[in-house]
């Protein structure tokens, strides 16, 4: 927390591949974001757009093998985590970074009464007794709208929604400075969508965490992220603050997935959703990986990477079609 | 949980009476005179008929069954036609060493099977895994009672390591033990193996990293408990056919065993023996049910949950 403007995360070309027998999964390609103390990015992308992958990558959780770092830096606090040792990278996990997981059904254990999951993490990383541990599980419970009663209660008592709540305070036990959410409402009714949300709101602003919120729903973006990465098969295809992404997006695939959700204001208008499919990340196409379904590809399009490209303050495309007006 | 304990046990006196009546009505349409049996063939007519009277066997089924019921809440199972001596003594003198056998068969392949299946699990695809996994296989094929001829051959008669047959002191165990304990083992590693893998590959597992927890609390704290409980089922269902005895084992080893005797039972048509050895093995398959009923609600909320 010590300079205000410096990054407290800041990934460049993390590419994670998949080794399986089928082939190579090419499931994070040249990702690049970074993140300041106290702010919220939503990385926002579809199914199969390499979220997951990014966020256990950043963890050091990635399943090996067949998963594989094979390039780039993870600089989070001045230190690269993939040149962390797995007991230096466990002193991070849980304390300093920790994570909320997309299915709340099976994320916790069926096992072990709530309040021990919670009490686990504290344990780990606070110098505490076992009681002490329990009673800051009980705070948490507590913070996350779960009565104390409940707090010996096992995973299977509890709904979606609570066992939710259970996740956030597991994650936010220890008062990490960075907090990633995989799609942590994908699997809530929409009326307990609202209030977790809220919820992790209020404890994220609380004690001025950065988070990294993970999702495929906009408006989940427009309602708590300050900025935003657009990632489409594997790499951010555009970033900016959430203002200037929401106003003024650039690349195709952003104002295609603009144009592919219903505006109740302007109802005249229909829906165009982007023609095509994902890419299997097995077999992705050559040159810009969006090509195929762009309306503005042209023939280089097909050969050449684009490049980051500036088209704002802080408002960085990948597209060639900006690449050649900027440079 | 008290609660359920009770019901189950309740219930047992519905099953146990279903055991007794197949039991009886087994015996009283088999062909041939139970006083024949007793007293051989050449007996006479005065004879056989004061038999008969004895033994009540001109009286209604039903009445006969009741009486059955009624001696055996009593643990009354009359005596035994070979041997004369009260059939409740001569089951109760063999009965402890095969549920010794049994019990340490068990405990044996629970040893050998949990820790190996954890270990090739943790390395899947490891040599180590491979070899497990084709011992196991091995080991799972082959006749219990082959292997133990061999160990006999081997250890008993030419390195003289352990005592050939026999039933009582620690070395006497070790054979038997390993026989029949060998492929159960080699089932438990295969049970524990594929339960772990699937266990590790879930979610909570996931949670637990992320939480900063060691690698070995992970695989011993947080999977383990949960690939435990398919494991319990096929432990107990072992043990629950162990204690009608290890008929090939006992024989091979001349172990004073139930299985062995009730086979000698059967073939002299020692009817109050069959019944008496019958329903103490469908009492103790019960009860065994039941304990693993219990050990599955300690290790899983879930199912604890159930019992109500
Ligand atoms: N363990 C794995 N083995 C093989 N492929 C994987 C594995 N995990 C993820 N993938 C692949 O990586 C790609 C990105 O997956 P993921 O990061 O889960 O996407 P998202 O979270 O954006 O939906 C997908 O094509 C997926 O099939
Ligand atoms: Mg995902």
């Amino acid at each position: 927390m010590s300079k205000n403007n410096e990054n407290l995360l800041n990934i460049e070309n993390l590419s994670i591949h998949f080794f399986i027998e089928e082939g190579t999964v090419a499931a994070v390609n040249d990702l690049n974001f970074s993140l300041k103390p106290g702010e919220t990015i939503g990385l926002v992308g579809e199914t199969g757009a390499g979220k997951t992958t990014t966020a256990l990558g950043i963890m050091s959780l990635i399943q090996s093998p067949p998963g594989l770092v094979v390039d780039g830096s993870i600089i989070y606090d001045g230190r690269n985590l993939l040149e962390l040792s797995e007991a230096e990278m466990r002193a991070v996990r849980g304390s300093q970074i920790s994570m909320i997981f997309q299915d709340p059904m099976t994320s916790l254990n069926p096992v072990f009464p709530i309040r021990d999951q919670i009490a686990e993490v504290v344990m780990l990383h606070e110098k505490v007794t076992a009681a002490q541990a329990i009673q800051r599980a009980e705070e948490m419970l507590d913070k996350v709208g779960i009565r104390k009663e409940r707090a010996k209660d096992f995973p299977h008592q509890f709904s979606g929604g609570m066992r939710q709540r259970v996740g956030i305070a597991i994650a936010l036990a220890c008062n990490p400075k960075l907090l990633i959410a995989d799609e942590p409402t994908t699997a809530l009714d929409v009326t307990i969508q609202a209030q977790v949300l809220e919820l992790m709101k209020g404890l994220k602003e609380e004690n001025n965490t950065s988070m990294i919120m993970i999702t495929h729903d906009l408006g989940i973006v427009a309602e708590i992220c300050d900025k935003v990465a657009i990632m489409y098969a594997g790499s951010v295809v555009e970033t900016a603050d959430k203002k200037e992404l929401f106003n003024n997006p650039k690349h195709p695939y952003t104002i295609g997935l603009f144009n592919s959700i219903p505006d109740i204001e302007k109802d005249e208008e229909k829906l165009k959703p982007i023609k095509g499919l994902m890419p299997d990340p097995m077999n992705l196409p050559s040159g810009c990986s969006f090509h195929p379904r762009c309306d503005h590809a042209k023939p280089e399009c097909s050969q050449k990477v684009p490049k980051h490209t500036q088209v704002n303050d802080g408002h960085y495309v990948r597209c060639l079609l900006f690449e050649e007006g900027g440079e | 949980m008290h609660k359920y304990i009770l019901r189950r046990l309740l219930m047992m006196i519905p099953v146990l009476i279903g055991v007794m009546f197949i039991i009886f009505v087994l015996d009283y349409i088999r062909p041939g005179c139970p006083s024949r049996v007793i007293l051989g063939e050449a007996a006479s007519p005065e004879a056989i008929a004061r038999v008969r009277e004895e033994l009540r066997l001109d009286d209604p089924f039903l009445i006969r069954f009741g009486s059955f019921v009624g001696n055996a809440l009593t643990l009354d199972f009359g005596r035994s036609w070979q041997t004369n001596r009260p059939v409740f003594q001569e089951i109760f003198a063999r009965f402890p060493n095969t549920m010794q056998l049994a019990g340490m068969s068990v405990i044996f392949a629970l040893l050998m099977g949990v820790p190996l299946g954890i270990l090739s699990a943790t390395k899947q695809y490891s040599i180590f895994d491979i070899i497990a996994n084709f011992t196991g296989l091995l080991a799972a094929a082959i006749p219990n009672f082959w292997l133990g001829m061999m160990m006999v051959i081997l250890f008993g008669v030419n390195l003289r390591i352990f005592p050939t047959s026999g039933w009582g002191t620690p070395m006497h165990w070790v054979m038997p033990v390993v026989a029949i304990g060998a492929s159960s083992a080699a089932i438990i590693m295969r049970m524990t193996r594929s339960s772990m893998l699937e266990c590790i590959r879930s979610d909570y597992i996931r949670t637990a990293r992320a939480k900063g927890q060691k690698e070995s609390v992970v695989i011993f704290k947080h999977a383990l408990r949960n690939a435990l409980i398919p494991v319990t089922t096929v432990a107990g269902l072992t043990f629950g056919a162990l204690l009608g005895g290890a008929v090939l084992t006992e024989t091979i080893f001349a172990i004073p065993g139930l299985g062995r005797f009730m086979v000698e039972a059967i073939s002299q048509m020692d009817q109050p023996l069959v019944q008496g050895g019958v329903l103490l093995i469908a009492i103790s398959f019960s009860l065994v049910n039941l304990l693993v009923d219990i050990l599955y609600a300690f290790i899983d909320p879930r199912i604890r949950s159930q019992y109500r």
